[in-house]
């Protein structure tokens, strides 16, 4: 027989460095790696610079918006603080909740009860509403350990279910289906504010405190670890991180989150009753999170203004069936953004970053 | 004739390349190897074939293009696939797997006599068929995983490392049974393989593949004859 | 005794429906990894077709089993239509797709046929039915009966049809099913058009009880999602006996403990599933999913 061998390209066995004509030259890499560097400073800095035009936006809207306006947007401040809340839990930790409206409630009703039994300053009600739930969420997470997924999202739905009856059970602290009626605070130290306006800077404040804490504790070592933990529980675990710990303690964390949201809810609308804290607020925030982007601070903003704003929306395209439109805009957008505006963003950045570095090498 | 021929076969997983521009053949009733190290391309050659990626370039099966089709329709033209990892359905019985090889196909006249066959191939498969295959040894899965593929009736067989991970014995047995199929049923065999010396004494063809291209081919004795493939693959 | 017999047989017959749209969330799951939240109002949905097809003079088995046929396209259609688009994605966003359906078909019910309560025929007989001093209501016993034929026929469905087979196969393995030649994708879609059907069922046995009205299936939703919890996602045979505890425990516990009456009967409901949930994760007949590392 002929001995018919053909051989393409390099000879097997053949130096694999220079096969592929990799550059071996390490001035190269290490110029490539100051390069990243600097566009990663200045990201940063362009990102600082994008964050203070949007506060100073922020402030500036009172003098422009109506008070419904201004009440609207205080609502989005508030959904935002308990968006990042469930977005720690579920989008950076993947635990899954469906019952953080339970949350919500428990951190209304303890400054409501709080201000309206012991006539506690309100200023005070907040960090011991996120006190409360905290305590509250890490007991939770506790059994929740065990419970995985799905088994997980149906346990904290049941909780978000038993809240309203429970709430309405202990009538005598919690006024029953009546609800507690609250007054809206002042301006302190005589400033020029009405109590709306007040009460906008106030949760705009306390908005970026926590947008503040939370971005530093999620970039850090305690956020990595956080979402070691849901990509490979396993080998996060044989990497020293606590997991049970952890776990408990980033559900309460995010349930205080959620507490100090919903402590603002209830001195923004001056008023609590059980049926606000619905099942479907619970869901809303799901899709509050989903929409804006899982494991996205920012997304927390995105999806806070999609909740307060679109249902309106629905509304105004049609009085008969708005909830069939806003149905019909949730399907569709998770059709163009399924990763989340804040997942969207981020791709078409990174799109529009290759295709830039593309026609610079091509020069 | 060839039954199965590829030409510049691409493929990527997100932005990587894996595969760039691979051609090969399967002669009918021939024995065709793909070697090459890990992360080669071997399997995602294999993939490519089956529809289940992406790719460019054009495959032809018995003169037909199917490059582009979804798995399910090449699969159903009698190509046959037992993946790496063997793929068997844990949660069911063998006989129930034994059973799905067969779906694909349009003619199920004689599958009693089928399940026979491949039950007087593997005969240990036979004991366990009302085992769940999750409670199979890996030999008895990878076994499955073949008896399976010939419940198609396929025309063309693709195993992907059939030796992976399994004792020498057992490895000459599936072999064995392939030898027995391409031979008595002219089944032809596309067969990937990190086990160079026992491919090359199964395949009458070779190619050799490297970081997603073929860097030689020839009939598999002068590749089992040639130095550098003896140096880097035979090991001797 | 005779009021405990009486009230463990509508348990039964409640915890039946429940049962029902359990095992339908369950066929779903399996399929597809996905809690439907819309199933609930698919199968309000159907009864309201049931309803119009009843209105237009058809008797009443041939609306029941041209609702059960139209449902079961809808189902395939929702999937192939609405679900597969996003069938790629994160199952956080097909959850949400399945609330915007949720939302929609909630809305349009409304739309169509009003808020307003319309009562819902029942097939069975008006007569109650005595068997000594205690006396049943025929219609409940009529649901049971239903129920367990439903689970039989899907029984033998899984178990010994090739396409049945193919559907379990396509729900544990797609990657290998899609190498056998099965089309993954229209499995999920009768997985669905499946879970319309035995939805729809559940609607027409339910509408009797709890009149007809858009809202009428969210409640009788979170009893399912218990029934299925606590007798775990991965078994449908657990899903119709999960649902028959909820329903029976429900009832006896509104009857024999006082202090709890109808106000808090769901808490209980709802802390019972958190007791066998963290004492039993995966719920009581559950499989264990073993993942290889």
């Amino acid at each position: 027989m002929d001995r018919q061998i053909t051989r393409q390209g390099p000879v097997p066995g053949a130096d694999a460095a220079t096969r592929d004509g990799a550059p071996l030259d390490p001035t190269g890499s290490a110029r490539a790696a100051a390069g990243i560097a600097t566009t990663r400073a200045r990201g940063d800095a362009s990102r600082l610079a994008a964050l203070l035009v949007l506060v100073a936006v922020a402030c500036a809207l009172p003098l422009v918006l109506s008070n419904f306006r201004l009440f609207q947007f205080t609502q989005v401040f508030i959904y935002a603080i308990a968006l990042l809340g469930l977005n720690i839990l579920t989008g950076y930790n993947g635990q899954i909740s469906l019952g953080h409206g339970a949350f919500y409630a428990v951190g209304a009703y303890t400054t409501a009860i709080m201000i309206d039994q012991w006539n506690v300053d309100y200023g005070w009600t907040i960090p011991v509403a996120g006190l409360v739930c905290f305590v509250a969420g890490f007991l939770f997470g506790i059994p929740a350990l065990r419970l995985e997924g799905l088994y997980l999202a149906l346990a904290t739905f049941a909780l978000a279910l038993a809240v309203p009856q429970i709430l309405k059970y202990f009538e005598h602290w919690t006024g029953g289906s009546q609800g507690i009626v609250l007054s809206k605070p002042d301006a302190p130290w005589s400033l020029p504010l009405s109590a709306d306006q007040w009460l906008y800077f106030l949760t705009l404040a306390v908005l970026l405190l926590l947008f503040g804490l939370g971005w530093n504790l999620l970039r850090g070592r305690t956020g990595r670890a956080i979402v070691a933990i849901r990509d490979h529980p396993i080998a996060a675990e044989a990497m020293g991180i606590n997991k049970a710990l952890y776990k408990s303690l980033t559900f309460g964390v995010s349930a205080a989150y959620v507490g100090v949201a919903g402590a603002l809810s209830a001195l923004v609308i001056a008023f609590v009753a059980p049926d606000a804290f619905n099942v479907f607020l619970s869901i809303t925030f799901l899709v509050g999170i989903v929409i804006g982007g899982l494991a996205s601070v920012s997304g927390a903003l995105w999806g806070a203004l999609f909740i307060q704003f679109v249902p309106n929306w629905a509304q105004d395209i049609s009085k008969a069936a708005p909830w069939a439109i806003y149905g019909v805009f949730l399907i569709l957008f998770m059709y163009v953004m399924p990763r989340g505006i804040a997942g969207s963003l981020r791709l078409g950045w990174a799109r529009l970053a290759r295709a830039r570095r593309g026609t610079r090498s091509e020069r | 004739m060839a039954l199965l021929e590829v030409e510049h076969l691409e493929a990527q997983y997100g932005w990587t390349k894996v595969l760039h521009g691979v051609s090969f053949a399967v002669e009918d009733g021939g024995i065709t190897t793909i070697l090459g190290a890990n992360g080669a391309g071997k399997t995602t050659t294999l993939r490519a074939v089956c529809g289940m990626l992406r790719t460019a370039g054009t495959v032809r099966f018995d003169g037909r293009r199917i490059d582009g089709k979804a798995t399910e329709d090449i699969v159903r033209l009698g190509i046959a696939h037992a993946p790496e990892g063997r793929g068997t359905f844990v949660q069911l019985t063998v006989e129930e797997n034994l059973r799905l090889g067969a779906y694909g196909r349009r003619d199920l006249r004689d599958l009693a006599r089928d399940y026979d066959r491949v039950y007087q191939l593997f005969p240990v498969l036979a004991q366990r068929r009302h085992q769940t295959a999750g409670t199979l040894s890996g030999g008895e899965q990878q076994m499955l995983a073949v008896a399976r593929a010939l419940m198609l009736r396929p025309r063309l067989l693709l195993l992907d490392e059939p030796s992976l991970g399994l004792a020498p014995l057992v490895v000459r047995e599936i072999f064995r049974v392939v030898r027995t199929i391409n031979r008595e049923e002219r089944v032809s065999v596309l067969l990937v393989e990190q086990n160079a010396a026992m491919a090359l004494s199964l395949a009458d063809h070779a190619y050799l593949v490297e970081t997603g291209r073929v860097v030689m081919s020839g009939a598999a004795a002068d590749l089992r004859r040639d130095d550098a493939v003896r140096r880097s693959y035979l090991g001797y | 005794m005779e009021t405990f017999i009486q009230q463990v047989v509508s348990g039964l017959a409640t915890g039946g429906i429940y049962g029902s749209v359990a095992l339908a969330l369950v066929m779903i799951y399996q399929a597809t990894d996905v809690v439907n939240f819309a199933q609930g109002e698919m199968a309000m949905f159907s009864t309201y077709l049931a309803w119009t097809l009843l209105q237009a003079g058809l008797p009443y088995w041939a609306a029941f089993f041209l609702t059960v046929a139209i449902s079961f396209a809808g189902g395939l259609l929702i999937e192939r239509v609405i679900v597969r688009p996003v069938e790629q994605a994160p199952v956080l966003t097909i959850v949400i797709v399945c609330i915007g359906l949720l939302v929609i078909l909630n809305s349009v019910a409304g739309w169509i046929y009003s808020y307003i309560q319309k009562p819902f025929p029942s097939p069975f007989p008006q007569t109650p039915i005595h068997a000594g001093a205690i006396v049943f209501g025929a219609h409940d016993i009529g649901v049971i009966a239903v129920t367990l034929v439903v689970l039989a026929f899907l029984y033998v469905f899984f178990r010994y049809t090739t396409l049945g087979l193919a559907m379990r196969a396509a729900a544990q393995n797609p990657i290998s099913s899609r190498l056998v030649g099965i089309r993954v994708g229209w499995m999920l879609a009768l997985g669905w058009a499946l879970a319309a059907a035995i939805g729809a069922v559940a609607g027409m046995m339910v509408a009797p009880i709890v009149f007809l009205d858009p809202t009428m299936m969210s409640g009788i939703l979170i009893y399912a999602f218990a029934s299925a919890t606590l007798g775990g996602f991965t078994s449908p045979g657990g899903a119709v006996l999960g649902g028959l505890l909820v329903g029976v425990t429900e009832n006896l516990v509104g009857t024999y403990v006082p202090f709890i009456g109808t106000e808090l009967k769901l808490t209980v409901a709802l802390a019972m599933i958190l007791v066998v949930l963290v004492v039993k994760p995966s719920g009581l007949f559950g499989r264990v999913v073993v993942r290889r590392v």
